[in-house]
């Protein structure tokens, strides 16, 4: 049997209430961020509105090629808020966007070939949705953090490369750190979860009225397939990214101050 | 040669013939004696003009090769993170080899129960003689030292001076030693090349 619930437009207007709550904090505590909060409510309901239509759209045509076009449009979309937040990274863009488009197409062919779903657009929409999201996180956090280590830790790379090693083996400790805060979140979410913290996906199947065991199964598959995507986008992207911050002459860039 | 850091000018067209032995080089802080050192070891590649080792221009030989060959120790001790003797043993092992880390720690001046303490743990004094340390056990032709006592107090300063002038005669290295310190200068170096606003005024 499958799920539904029916979510009427005056049910969503009303939850506005809680935004109210929000605004209100913010300027009685004058955090400044109503504002923010205003915009985050229109964006958020016409962003959403809009994906739903499109969903709706591509359940409708059940065009495997526009499923392939909507997932490389997000890959394009996510490398390039990556990049926003990844400014200290020379030529972020396309570290990111190989990162995404291949830990998007590694998860998503895998969970396809070990049959966990089946190749039909209302599975590969949203698992790719969440894959991609996910993924481009990680690669900004990991490249965030891979520019702060670069800039602060430039004293011992140029030591280290003035004993001969070259820019990879020179940055490795720097890589692995970048790599690991990038993972952590992600780790961190699948130990507590069903403990301090209800994953959406599950939050979804049951207030869609789903089984709560069939709930859970879908959830682990679908943390467990984020692991493996946020993994291998933080990888991909830290790898090709700290290239960019030497010289093929295994010279820092940007060397440390006088 | 000319060359300049972060966008600015720091030597300015300098013609320098430097010699085996001992040299040191004297200048003010901000006059480019730094960026010499590094232009020597590779870190950084001059803008025009060319720099040669032994006849072969520097850009012509193995960059990795050139760094195990003229090493540079730098003003601020930066280790790795790791015990004493993954810092000395460190850059040989990169070139496949195995370095004598009791014998590089000795020419230091550090004694061997050094080796398992962890080098970040250790004084400032102490942490330039494990990066002196590391930098020896390549078995370098030249050794490039940036300001080696300027983090250092007095009396672990007359300490690494002493080690310097005792490396220079034991072993058949080549010391290019930067000093704002003209005392210095002639106490370490028997010739000296003084650099005044990115030109040589005496080489």
């Amino acid at each position: 049997m499958r799920p539904s619930i029916d979510v009427s437009l005056v049910e969503v207007a009303t939850a506005l209430g809680l935004v109210a709550i929000a605004a209100a904090v913010s300027l009685w505590r004058r955090a400044e961020i109503e504002r923010d909060i205003g915009l985050a409510v229109v964006r958020s309901f016409l962003q959403l509105t809009a994906m739903g239509y499109v969903i709706q759209a591509l359940f409708d045509s059940d065009s495997m090629l526009l499923v392939v076009g909507l997932l490389v449009a997000m890959v394009l979309f996510g490398a390039f808020t990556a990049r926003g937040r990844a400014k200290a990274v020379p030529g972020a863009f396309t570290p990111l966007l190989v990162a995404l488009g291949t830990a998007a197409a590694v998860t998503l062919g895998l969970v396809l070939a070990l049959g966990i779903f089946d190749p039909e657009v209302r599975y590969l929409v949203p698992v790719g949705g969440m894959v991609i999201g996910n993924s481009m996180t990680a690669a900004a956090v990991a490249l965030n953090r891979l520019a702060d280590e670069v800039h602060s830790e430039a004293r011992r790379l140029e030591a280290t490369l003035a004993l001969g090693a070259t820019s990879a083996q020179a940055a490795a400790p720097l890589v692995r750190r970048s790599l690991r805060s990038a993972m952590i979140p992600l780790a961190d979410q699948t130990k507590t979860t069903g403990m301090v913290f209800f994953p959406g996906v599950m939050v979804g199947m049951l207030l869609g009225g789903a089984d709560p065991v069939d709930a859970v199964r879908l959830q682990l598959i679908l943390l467990w397939t984020l692991l493996g995507a946020v993994a291998l986008s933080s990888l991909i992207a830290t790898s090709l990214a700290s290239r960019r911050f030497f010289t093929p002459a295994h010279q820092l860039r940007e060397p440390p101050e006088p | 040669m000319s060359a300049s850091r972060g966008g600015r000018a720091i030597l300015r067209e300098i013609t320098l013939d430097v010699e085996e032995g001992t040299t040191a080089v004297l200048g003010a802080s901000g006059s480019g004696k730094s960026t010499l050192l590094r232009l020597l070891n590779r870190l950084a590649d001059p803008d025009t003009g060319t720099i040669s080792h032994r006849g072969t221009d520097v850009r012509s030989v193995d960059v990795l090769d050139l760094r195990r060959r003229v090493v540079l120790v730098p003003q601020l001790p930066a280790p790795l993170a790791g015990s004493v003797e993954h810092n000395v043993g460190y850059g040989a092992r990169l070139a496949g080899r195995r370095a004598d880390v009791e014998r590089a720690l000795r020419l230091a001046g550090l004694d061997g129960g050094f080796a398992e303490r962890e080098a970040e743990r250790l004084s400032v004094g102490e942490q330039q003689r494990v990066m002196l340390a590391r930098a020896l056990a390549l078995e370098p032709e030249v050794l490039l030292l940036d300001e080696p006592t300027a983090a250092l107090d007095e009396e672990a300063k007359e300490g690494v001076e002493g080690t310097i002038r005792e490396l220079e005669n034991t072993l058949s290295v080549s010391f290019l030693v930067v000093t704002h310190d003209r005392g210095q200068a002639s106490r370490l170096g028997t010739r000296t090349i003084e650099i005044d606003a990115g030109r040589v005024t005496r080489g």
